[in-house]
């Protein structure tokens, strides 16, 4: 039992770096239609960024770790810039919008790989208190809770962002039409462009995040987590904010159990894209997701 | 004929292998002919590859049996799968197909029969060359005649604006199946030939980045045309020898050339690369190039 409680501890921290990586990821999706297959990159570049800061530049992790948000959202402003904003009139943006922001995964991914090479590296040690809690047999440590609260908090405060203020409201009409916000007199391109720069900023804090984790960062992590963020914006339909948040714990959590069920941790993802797949089938708006499939 | 055979010593296995990623990338071209973006074509080539090595290695099948087993089962595999996928469209299929492909992959890992996570290993090597390109030969005839047929104009029609070919009698739940157990169909010989020239075969050669790539042989060459992805694959597949011999060794520069052709291309030449050679040439240039956009 304390053992099941505590995979389902561990299943929630991972889970909740999950969702703040998906919100990022059906953020752009629900304005613009377009998947941004960059977004894994950028997760990379924000990790490897805190880390290059706290140690080259010997900041402190609470210096480089708003630093390193920062410099990712400025990433998702020059991706905009440079494989979306050129295509958006085409007739068929979202196959040329997939494909461009795959040409910028693959130049994000070479920059990542020359200037930080192809090895497995971490945070120094001691950067930051890493206290351990025991209740009973179950262990939590203070870094958990850090991760959580941030990423939570992260969420909660971009679904008031987009749900209350006058901004949230005007990406909200972009993504409704663009072509009617342009008529009500709404900057349809400054809009995107945030869009953009927050989305890249949430993915590039669940890249520190989860290297603060995991306590590994290679340029090729964003390839473990872009098809778990793909299958989390699914399961909790696309465009969707709270579907992404409860879709990351969901996957998390169902991650962990199948490890603890099973016993071994090979199916784990054999699970997860079953149950996409069929989720894909039988209702494809996902669990939140708007009433209409989106023609796509 | 010295340097001809001298040359043949250097570079084979590079000319056998653009043999084959040619047929890959023709084998997406099929789907994406009738407008569906299928990110499972890799996972087809990795079932033509384990079930022609397994019946070659358990069972002692003939080479031509094993490759028309291997095809075969990818075609009927692509039959069963396609019906409830095909319902999709757009970027939804490419999720349910990128899902299929992941499930395939774990399963390879995680039976005992395909070797788990090492491979299928001491296949033995009888695929040549002139095979490679006879196949090639083939499938790229047999397209050429397949797109001036009435099925090739009622792929168009379904690409160009399903809703109007439905309405104008064409059965596209049928030619969209059609289109995809003919891809997969491709997909899997090109695999099971492929597994019989390398001696192994890994689940990871089979995952989302190899469906990507042949995406992108599709994109940098053109898939309006039979022969645009044959050059797409042809110079992305040699690309990483030409930039050697130009002296470029580091393996993220090839990486990010890789990328900044991709990006250049959907920007400048939505109609791939293809295309500059259709205009000069004239020929069929008014039919390839001059094509409206399609909407994938």
């Amino acid at each position: 039992m304390a053992v099941l409680l505590q995979q389902l501890i561990n299943g929630f921290f991972i889970g909740s770096v999950y969702g703040l990586f998906a919100v990022g990821y059906t953020l752009v999706f629900g304005v613009l239609d377009i998947l941004n297959l960059a977004h894994a990159a950028i997760f990379t570049l924000g990790g490897l960024t805190a880390l290059w800061l706290t140690t080259a530049a010997g900041l402190s992790i609470w210096i480089a770790f708003p630093l390193a948000a920062l410099f990712s959202g400025t990433l998702g402003l020059v991706l905009d810039r440079v494989a979306f904003a050129p295509l958006r009139r085409r007739a068929d943006s979202n196959l040329s919008g997939l494909i461009s922001s795959i040409a910028m995964a693959i130049i994000f991914e070479s920059v990542a790989l020359g200037i930080f090479g192809a090895r497995t590296v971490r945070f120094p040690e001691g950067i930051f208190l890493n206290r351990v809690w025991r209740f009973e047999s179950v262990i939590v440590t203070s870094l958990q809770v850090e991760i959580v609260l941030t990423a939570l908090g992260l969420m909660l405060a971009l679904t008031a962002f987009v749900r209350y203020t006058r901004t949230g409201k005007a990406i909200r009409a972009v993504a409704e039409s663009e072509r009617t916000a342009r008529l009500l007199g709404i900057n349809v391109d400054g809009v995107i462009a945030l869009t953009f720069f927050v989305s890249s900023a949430l993915g590039g804090v669940a890249g520190i995040l989860y290297g603060l984790y995991f306590d590994a960062l290679a340029p090729d992590m964003g390839r473990s987590i872009e098809l778990k963020g793909l299958a989390v914006i699914i399961l909790g339909g696309m465009g969707s904010i709270p579907g992404a948040i409860l879709g990351g714990i969901a996957f998390g959590l169902s991650e962990v159990l199948t490890v603890a069920l099973t016993g071994t941790s090979n199916l784990c993802d054999a699970v997860s894209f079953t149950v996409l797949f069929v989720i894909l089938i039988v209702r494809p708006s996902g669990l939140l997701g708007r009433g209409r499939v989106r023609e796509a | 004929m010295e340097s001809l055979s001298q040359f043949y010593a250097v570079y084979g296995s590079l000319i056998n292998f653009i043999g084959i990623n040619a047929i890959l990338a023709l084998s997406l071209y099929v789907t994406l002919s009738a407008g569906q973006l299928s990110l499972g074509n890799a996972a087809f080539a990795g079932i033509g590859a384990y079930a022609s090595g397994i019946l070659t290695m358990r069972f002692n099948m003939p080479y031509p049996v094993s490759i028309a087993a291997g095809a075969g089962l990818s075609a009927i595999t692509a039959l069963v799968i396609g019906m409830p996928v095909l319902r999709m469209r757009g970027i939804f299929l490419a999720m349910a197909t990128l899902a299929f492909g992941e499930v395939v992959r774990i399963a390879a890992v995680n039976m005992d029969i395909t070797g788990g996570a090492q491979g299928l290993v001491g296949i033995p090597n009888k695929t040549t060359t002139y095979i490679i390109y006879g196949v090639l030969a083939a499938t790229t005839y047999f397209l050429s005649i397949l797109r001036g047929s009435k099925i090739g104009w009622s792929l168009a029609s379904i690409r160009e604006d399903e809703t109007a070919a439905m309405v104008m009698g064409i059965n596209t739940s049928y030619y969209k199946t059609l289109a995809f157990v003919l891809g997969a169909f491709i997909a899997g010989i090109a695999g099971a030939i492929y597994a019989h020239l390398n001696f192994i075969v890994t689940p990871g050669e089979f995952g989302f980045y190899a469906a990507v790539q042949l995406l992108i042989y599709n994109i940098v060459g053109g898939r309006q045309s039979v022969y645009g992805p044959i050059l797409g694959a042809f110079i992305l597949t040699a690309l990483p020898e030409v930039l050697r011999g130009a002296g470029v060794t580091a393996g993220s520069l090839r990486l990010g050339v890789n990328g900044l052709i991709l990006l250049l291309v959907i920007l400048y030449l939505p109609n791939g690369l293809i295309f500059i050679f259709n205009r000069k040439v004239g020929g069929n240039a008014g039919r390839s190039g001059g094509e409206v956009q399609s909407e994938v």
